[in-house]
């Protein structure tokens, strides 16, 4: 079958529920030919989106929900250098530049020419119209690669890479809603092993 | 500590753990001082329940002291007595705000959440010492347990009530009630409950409270149907009569209005639609056998209600979905928002209207707690309900 192009779409749902995802449709883009895998989520978070907004802004706190971010080094206003646990201990590391930022509203970074493993995310806060807080949705678009980064990214993003991309978001849900995120060990070294 | 821990298909064994610890701001730590055996811990003794793993700590039904508290609780305090409601849940999501507790969106690890997921398209909320699947948190058969959200679960006890008077807040008791809640009893009907083990019970307790003309039982076991005639049921043996026609007859040929279904997944019987899940069910085909529900969607009268509080997990054959529109059914199911209901009833227990303690048959040390699974699978008779008390407590 054809691939749809963008005009022909005639559902309300985002671009991610689409039988076939296009990047460009959820406006990313990694490459000048729109090509990656997108994947993507949305959450409804019983907290104001400005909060949320300032929590994912301050991209230094992404590890303490993104189980593969080892950590995030904020350079200045706009630029970042984030580090991903990659396999058998290895790290997997790239600069990031925001590429959008609306004020509780929405997010966009990108990785610069240099990565070895382009992908870039968006992020965007809406408020319900059903009172029931904020609706949170991330989109986030990657180039497979092949080889060893190819298990990099396995790593990264899970086997699954929607799976690892929704226990994140699950994550950043439960600690705003909840302040802290649910663990079913018995005490902190048991937490540690996990 | 000393625990029960699952170790597979009928072996469960009393063994020496870590102690729980304080790991996230709102937790506490409970002593225990008495927890029960409960019927869905037989679906993990049976091993029909998937999600389990060698050395998990069971037992949903528990109360205790509490003994240590986290800097993010601002409500429980050291010394207090609670009863710990089986379902874990945070109070802040949208589900917990409709009081659907049993729905909460975050007490499920994210990592855990999948699997319920992908098989019920939406992940479910976690509970004490169950499956993975709904979380994997070690269970209160134990002498300890740490309790997640403790500031949203568990409620205090006021001095001086025994054990024995709350400890099923934790869970039957509510969930006998919500099955009642859920049949929407108007003045004059009459309320058949499949199954008298203590969640069946408690719903015909709670279907009298709550306004049911007449409550008809349904059981095998002599023990069981003896206790619903003395909590005001008419009985039936399913031994005995065929309960459809049985249930027409004595409605004059209406049916009851509403039907309770609190026998779940492994009913008895010896038809052939649940031999053939039996037989489904042991070599891992893994339909749920429903012969008590199918049952009770051709009992129900036109119009009526249907309440499931009995456990299923799967899919199920032959599921008479004809009945069901044809005769204009309503289905109210699901695990018990047990948080919503537990301050009503603890109210009704300390008023003297709600009395659980006839259900107890057998109070045994947690050390003999495999012995009290074996007889409480076995002897359904005898063993109506096994309460567990760790050792420490007779000191």
């Amino acid at each position: 079958m054809a691939k749809r192009s963008e005009t022909d779409i005639q559902s309300d749902a985002p671009p991610t529920a689409l039988k076939d995802p296009n990047p460009a449709a959820a406006g990313l883009s990694i490459d000048a030919d729109d090509s990656g895998d997108l994947i993507g989520r949305t959450v409804t978070i019983n907290v104001p989106r400005q909060a949320l907004y300032a929590f994912w802004r301050d991209f230094r706190n992404l590890p303490l929900f993104m189980e593969n971010i080892e950590s995030v080094q904020v350079y200045d206003e706009r630029r970042s250098h984030w580090i991903v646990k990659g396999p058998a201990d290895s790290t997997v590391e790239w600069d990031s530049v925001i590429v959008e930022d609306n004020p509780g509203e929405s997010i966009a970074w990108s990785t610069t020419d240099k990565a070895e493993v382009p992908n870039s995310g968006r992020i965007e806060f809406r408020d319900t119209s059903n009172g029931r807080g904020t609706q949170v949705t991330v989109n986030i678009v990657y180039d497979p690669p092949v080889g060893k980064l190819g298990k990099a990214m396995a790593k990264l993003f899970g086997r699954e890479p929607n799976i690892q991309a929704r226990q994140d978001l699950r994550r950043f849900k439960q600690l705003m809603e909840t302040g802290e995120i649910p663990t079913s060990a018995m005490n902190p070294s048991a937490l540690n092993e996990e | 500590m000393r625990a029960l821990t699952w170790q597979g298909k009928h072996d469960v064994r009393v063994d020496t753990v870590p102690d729980p610890q304080i790991v996230n701001p709102r937790d506490a730590i409970i002593r225990i001082t008495s927890t029960a055996i409960c019927g869905s811990d037989l679906h993990l003794y049976d091993h029909t329940i998937p999600g389990m793993k060698h050395g998990d700590i069971l037992g949903h039904e528990f109360m205790g002291e509490v003994v240590e508290v986290g800097h993010g609780n601002k409500k429980l305090k050291v010394g207090q007595r609670v009863v710990v409601p089986f379902v874990i849940a945070c109070g802040k999501c949208f589900f917990c705000q409709k009081q659907q507790f049993a729905a909460c969106d975050n007490s499920n690890p994210a990592d855990k959440s999948d699997a319920s997921e992908m098989a019920y398209g939406y992940p479910m909320a976690a509970a004490f010492g169950y499956s993975h699947l709904t979380g994997g948190y070690a269970g209160g058969q134990a002498e300890f347990a740490r309790v997640p959200y403790s500031d949203v679960g568990p409620i205090v006890i006021p001095d001086g009530i025994d054990d024995d008077k709350v400890l099923f807040l934790s869970d039957i008791l509510p969930t006998g009630w919500m099955a009642a809640v859920n049949c929407d009893i108007e003045p004059g009907d009459v309320v058949a409950v499949w199954g008298c083990g203590p969640v069946g019970l408690f719903a015909i307790q709670s279907a009298l409270l709550l306004g049911a003309h007449r409550v008809i039982a349904i059981d095998h076991h002599p023990r069981r149907l003896a206790l619903a005639r003395a909590l005001g049921a008419e009985v039936l043996d399913f031994e005995e009569v065929k309960v459809r026609e049985a249930l027409a007859e004595m409605t004059g040929g209406i049916g009851p209005d509403a039907c309770i279904d609190a026998v779940g997944m492994e009913s008895h019987g010896m038809t052939p639609d649940n031999m053939l899940d039996h037989v489904k069910v042991a070599t891992f085909m893994a339909t749920d056998r429903v012969h008590a529900l199918r049952q009770v969607i051709l009992a129900t009268r036109k119009g009526g209600r249907i309440s499931i509080p009995g456990v299923y997990g799967g899919i199920a054959d032959k599921f008479p979905i004809g009945a069901l529109m044809e005769k204009g059914l309503q289905i109210k199911s699901g695990q018990t928002h047990v948080q919503k209901f537990m301050p009503e009833l603890l109210d009704l227990i300390l008023d003297g209207k709600i009395d659980t303690t006839f259900l107890i048959s057998h109070r045994l040390d947690l050390e003999d707690a495999a012995e009290g699974y074996k007889n409480f699978k076995e002897k359904q008779n005898e063993y109506t309900k096994v309460v567990l008390k760790p050792r420490f407590t007779r000191h």
